[in-house]
């Protein structure tokens, strides 16, 4: 039997639901006068996994799971790892350096931008942004050990 | 209109016509347009980018900002639509159909004009129907204890569902996913952290920006990830905008009725901006003597969808305002962007804050003309904005992504919840998951759970409390009735108006 788009996500709101219900031991269910901190989370938990059969019992007439086109997947894990690599130096090397490697990675490496457009996009970005929202709107952005 | 609403509305008008919140309402309208012509950039990506930098404002001009951002984006995202056949946000959508057709008949300049005239119509008409009926709302409001708001959010959520387009359970599931990632963080009532898994920073719970702006905001450029190149864009001229007087008349009787049933649409929790311009769109073909030129450049295909969403988009505000619940999550984050400051939404709000009620309520009708005098002369203008390549755009998108969610907190784990509610929310779209529920479902959680406790515990773990109390049963009794509806097409395999959508949606370029 081929599983159905509609059945493999079906079986997973299932699955998110026994794992809710499974770290849900963890805490007092109560009574029905005084529920607990553990009833709430139970209920949904409960609701999720019926949505969730209700959705693999109608999943039938879906397109075939293997039959899904992702054209963009590489793409688009690559924009996530690349964030990603950004988010755990941010506060590390600070923001202009990081926004700008960032930018320079996108444009330059996946985009294939000219070198000079790149250069310049990266550092007017990082420079400007950091004027507008760390200097004008006086959110902390952060910085690194050379206080960039 | 009693003498008491006219008061208010002056001491609205006290307040956003000084200087300083009329530029913020100026600042807003145009930060709007331009994320509403940006594709990828919708209203609510919008007001979370701009969510951080409200923090040190008072709350009346933060309302009037990130009004000003929500409203203006509702006209900026006609623009795409008329003139490159891209919405620029959902809700624009069945704009593309006749107004691009305009273009390409040359009338691009009346499809704008009639596309802003009806959205000033339409959003004037709905602040006057937000001042009218919020405050009634809110009285009526002062009457509900927690069964009422437990069987209100419960058909919130069935009415959502029904509302929604596309599988009515895909919706429900969503729904509840948001219940479940509301659940992360401390019980307010007994004070346990809950599925935290000993990450501190989860122990305050999951944030509206970073979940918002990950499933809406980064999800959009994972989807469209390898889109090349800037397309062509006309450029209207000035003197090209005066529509002829047959395209005013033909446009007058869709603006009225796009403007009253979009308001009616709003208040309704769902994504009913998006729904309003549908519906608006069906009811006018329907009704035209000539439905043959549909498709091909009608402007009532322009003009009542336009005024359809903007209305719906003031409607949104009713609930939010009168109850302190939000219809989607563009209200949601705007209910976050009071609540830093102290001030909770509710129905207590418009007697104890009538300055930031009333304010706001002025300042749209300010924001409205201000959309619709600057709008039409600076097309030309806006437009090159669309010139740039979209693998200029996109990094610079992810950037403030990046730096907003940052800024939310000062913390770098809203920016890895981001990112993973980005992964999430480009998995369950390819699986044809609709995502506002979920940001809808996180927010309402600790209300619901609130209350629901605190029924229980009023009537000793009696459930037969909800139907002792006459407007909770009704609640739940049209919650159900609706349910029943929704699921009817799944018993009889019949098509409804939600399977229309999904073909609408498909057939979209």
């Amino acid at each position: 039997m081929q599983l159905r788009e509609d059945q493999a996500s079906g079986l997973t709101l299932v699955a998110l639901a026994l794992f809710v219900a499974w770290e849900n031991r963890a805490y007092p269910l109560g009574s029905l006068q005084e529920p607990g901190p553990g009833y709430t989370p139970l209920l949904i938990a409960i609701f999720l996994g019926l949505t969730g059969m209700l959705i693999v019992l109608r999943g039938g007439a879906s397109p075939r799971l293997a039959g899904m086109k992702w054209p963009e997947g590489t793409r688009a894990a690559v924009i996530i790892a690349a964030c990603a690599a950004a988010t755990y130096v941010l506060e590390s090397i600070g923001y202009r350096i990081t926004i700008a490697a960032l930018l320079v990675f996108f444009l330059g490496v996946l985009e294939r931008r000219p070198p000079l457009a790149v250069a310049a996009v990266a550092v007017g970005f990082s420079l400007l942004s950091w004027y507008l929202i760390g200097d004008v709107l006086r959110v902390p952005l952060p910085r690194g050990p050379w206080g960039w | 209109m009693d003498g008491n609403v006219i008061q208010n509305l002056l001491l609205g008008f006290s307040v956003a016509l000084q200087p300083e919140i009329l530029a913020y309402a100026f600042i807003g309208c145009i930060v709007g347009t331009l994320v509403g012509m940006m594709p990828g950039l919708g209203p609510l990506a919008g007001i979370s980018l701009l969510l951080p930098a409200t923090f040190g404002l008072n709350p009346i001009i933060a309302m009037v900002l990130l009004g000003g951002v929500y409203y203006g984006a509702m006209y900026g995202g006609s623009t795409t639509s008329i003139l490159m056949r891209i919405p620029g946000e959902a809700a624009s959508v069945m704009t593309c159909v006749d107004g691009y057709a305009m273009t390409q008949n040359g009338r691009a300049g009346a499809a704008l004009a009639i596309s802003a005239l009806g959205s000033f119509v339409a959003g004037t008409l709905g602040v006057v129907g937000l001042m009218l009926l919020a405050p009634t709302l809110a009285a009526w409001a002062l009457r509900f204890g927690p069964p009422e708001y437990t069987a209100l959010l419960v058909m919130g959520f069935f009415v959502l569902a029904y509302m929604s387009g596309g599988s009515m359970l895909k919706t429900l599931a969503m729904a509840v996913f948001g219940l479940v990632l509301g659940m992360i963080g401390i019980d307010a009532m007994s004070g346990y952290t809950r599925f935290s898994f000993d990450v501190l920073a989860l122990s305050d719970g999951l944030g509206i920006v970073p979940v918002a702006v990950g499933l809406f905001g980064i999800s959009e450029i994972l989807i469209t990830a390898g889109q090349k190149g800037a397309a062509r864009v006309a450029r209207p001229k000035l003197r090209e905008l005066m529509p002829s007087r047959t395209e005013l008349r033909q446009s007058l009787g869709p603006i009225g009725r796009g403007s009253v049933l979009g308001f009616l649409i709003g208040i309704i929790p769902g994504s009913a901006h998006i729904i309003s311009s549908f519906v608006s769109y069906g009811i006018e073909r329907r009704i035209s003597k000539t439905p043959e030129r549909f498709g091909n450049g009608a402007i009532e295909g322009v003009a009542g969808p336009e005024s359809a969403n903007n209305a719906a988009a003031t409607g949104a505000f009713v609930p939010m305002m009168a109850l302190g619940i939000p219809t989607g999550p563009v209200t949601a984050v705007m209910i976050a962007a009071v609540m830093v400051h102290g001030i909770s939404p509710g129905p207590t709000l418009i007697q104890q804050q009538p300055e930031l009620f009333w304010g706001f309520v002025a300042s749209m009708y300010i924001g409205n003309t201000v959309l619709l005098i600057l709008n039409l002369p600076m097309v030309g203008l806006f437009v090159n904005l669309l010139r740039i390549p979209y693998s200029y755009l996109y990094p610079g998108i992810l950037c403030f992504c990046i730096v907003g969610c940052y800024s939310v907190s000062n913390s770098v784990v809203d920016v890895w919840i981001m990112l993973v509610m980005g992964g999430i929310g480009y998995v369950l779209r390819k699986f044809g998951y609709d995502l506002a529920p979920v940001a809808l479902g996180l927010v309402l959680a600790p209300m619901l759970e609130l209350s629901l406790r605190q029924s229980l515990a009023l009537s000793a773990g009696d459930y037969l409390i909800f139907v002792q109390r006459p407007i909770a049963l009704t609640m739940l009794v049209l919650g159900v009735i609706l349910l029943l509806l929704g699921l009817k097409p799944l018993l009889t395999k019949k098509k409804d108006w939600r399977d229309q959508l999904d073909q609408v949606a498909e057939e979209k370029p």
